[in-house]
């Protein structure tokens, strides 16, 4: 894969969204001449890749997965996100039937996964105008670092402030591999079709984004920000595992703009001893009487 | 004389009534706290509610599902965090389960 142009690269601001939210969506960023063609395309199948093959190598059958991932800035988020060079994970096309009668249950895809300095991206590009009569993808912004496993979700069935994608053809969205999510029931009169392909990082996910923004103020405004599904106190141990995934991808150990790892972790070292206990001490301190 | 035990015999539901089954997940362990989330299951068949089927809760809060005539049957317990857990986020800890019986 050649390297994405710079301008095509996220900004810091993008990123700390994607750390907020566990997802960032580009609309219609896929030409319209591709749309046309999709259908047919994911109709046919996209052929199989092995587990772990170097996105260059991969698709060598597929041309219109090529022409997909090298699309300048779905390239530019793939290498801001996981990198040069990351290899694919799985890739499937899913088609949810007209008038199909089951939703998914709300998931996370994989197992439970408990990294805190690295993350796999999934795209998922959808080819046609989908309404929310067609139930597109639903997603829980912010659900990406809480510690479940799988379909163990799937009691949910609706949370305050998810997301029901509603979205013009040619858009491609981009979910860190922990998200709450699942295909919605689709009660319209048109078949709904998305293809999604999973990337794993090959290199030290550390500020491959473009960095000129790295403290502008929108950075912190969106790592603080919260989401009404929330539960309150829950809702504070949010903001504190995001700073720790910032810390670990902007490569600042110190980056805490409200202040919610440090007090936690400051563990002073200076110790004070009254003159009671240190005959050493100064003299000169007035003691209360 | 030997007793002779009874079968039980398996048969439907003695009163006719079926179980109406709503979950809400409440912002703190307070009932009368704000609902987050919500899922209700429908033992009469006649509705069918399901994953990310709308964006408006039943009820503001725990307390407007009783005033509205739905029974508590079970709340989560508050566990103290695991050592070394305390800063994990998880499942969301609030979880009422209501029923009507209908």
């Amino acid at each position: 894969m050649p390297q994405p142009h710079r301008k095509h690269l996220l900004t810091s601001v993008q990123m700390a969204h994607f750390v907020a939210t566990g997802a960032l969506r580009m609309d219609a960023v896929v030409p319209d001449e591709m749309n046309q063609q999709a259908i047919e395309v994911l109709n046919n199948g996209i052929p199989g890749v092995p587990y772990g093959t170097p996105l260059s190598e991969a698709f060598v059958d597929s041309d219109f997965v090529q022409r997909l991932v090298r699309l300048p800035e779905v390239a530019g988020a793939i290498h801001s996100l996981v990198g040069p060079e990351p290899t694919v994970d799985h890739h499937a096309v899913h088609i949810r039937k007209a008038h199909e009668g089951e939703a998914q249950n709300l998931h996370g895809d994989a197992i439970i996964d408990v990294r805190t300095d690295a993350f796999d991206v999934q795209l998922m590009y959808y080819p046609q105008d989908v309404t929310l009569e067609m139930g597109g993808t639903l997603s829980v912004p912010g659900s990406h670092l809480r510690k479940t496993n799988e379909s163990d979700t799937g009691r949910y069935q609706n949370l305050l402030g998810q997301t029901r994608l509603v979205c013009p053809a040619g858009t491609v969205q981009f979910l860190h591999h922990g998200i709450w999510h699942g295909g919605r029931k689709n009660d319209s009169d048109l078949d709904r079709y998305m293809f999604k392909i999973r990337f794993n990082p090959t290199v030290r996910q550390v500020r491959l984004w473009n960095t000129d923004d790295l403290y502008d103020e929108a950075v912190a405004a969106e790592l603080e920000q919260s989401f009404p599904w929330y539960e309150n106190a829950t809702g504070r141990l949010e903001r504190y595992n995001r700073i720790l995934l910032w810390r670990a991808i902007s490569g600042d150990d110190t980056y805490d703009p409200n202040y919610w790892v440090t007090r936690v972790s400051n563990r002073p070292q200076r110790v004070v001893a009254d003159r009671v206990n240190n005959p050493h001490a100064a003299a000169n301190k007035k003691e209360m009487a | 004389m030997t007793a002779t035990a009874e079968t039980p015999q398996v048969t439907g539901p003695l009163t006719g009534l079926r179980q109406q089954v709503l979950v809400l997940y409440l912002a703190s362990s307070a009932l009368d706290a704000r609902v987050v989330g919500w899922s209700a299951y429908d033992g009469t068949g006649g509705t069918h509610p399901t994953t990310g089927d709308s964006d408006v809760p039943p009820y503001a809060t725990g307390l407007d599902a009783l005033k509205d005539g739905w029974r508590l049957f079970q709340a989560s317990q508050l566990h103290q965090p695991y050592p070394g857990h305390e800063y994990d986020v998880s499942f969301l800890k609030h979880e009422f389960f209501f029923e009507k019986l209908v």
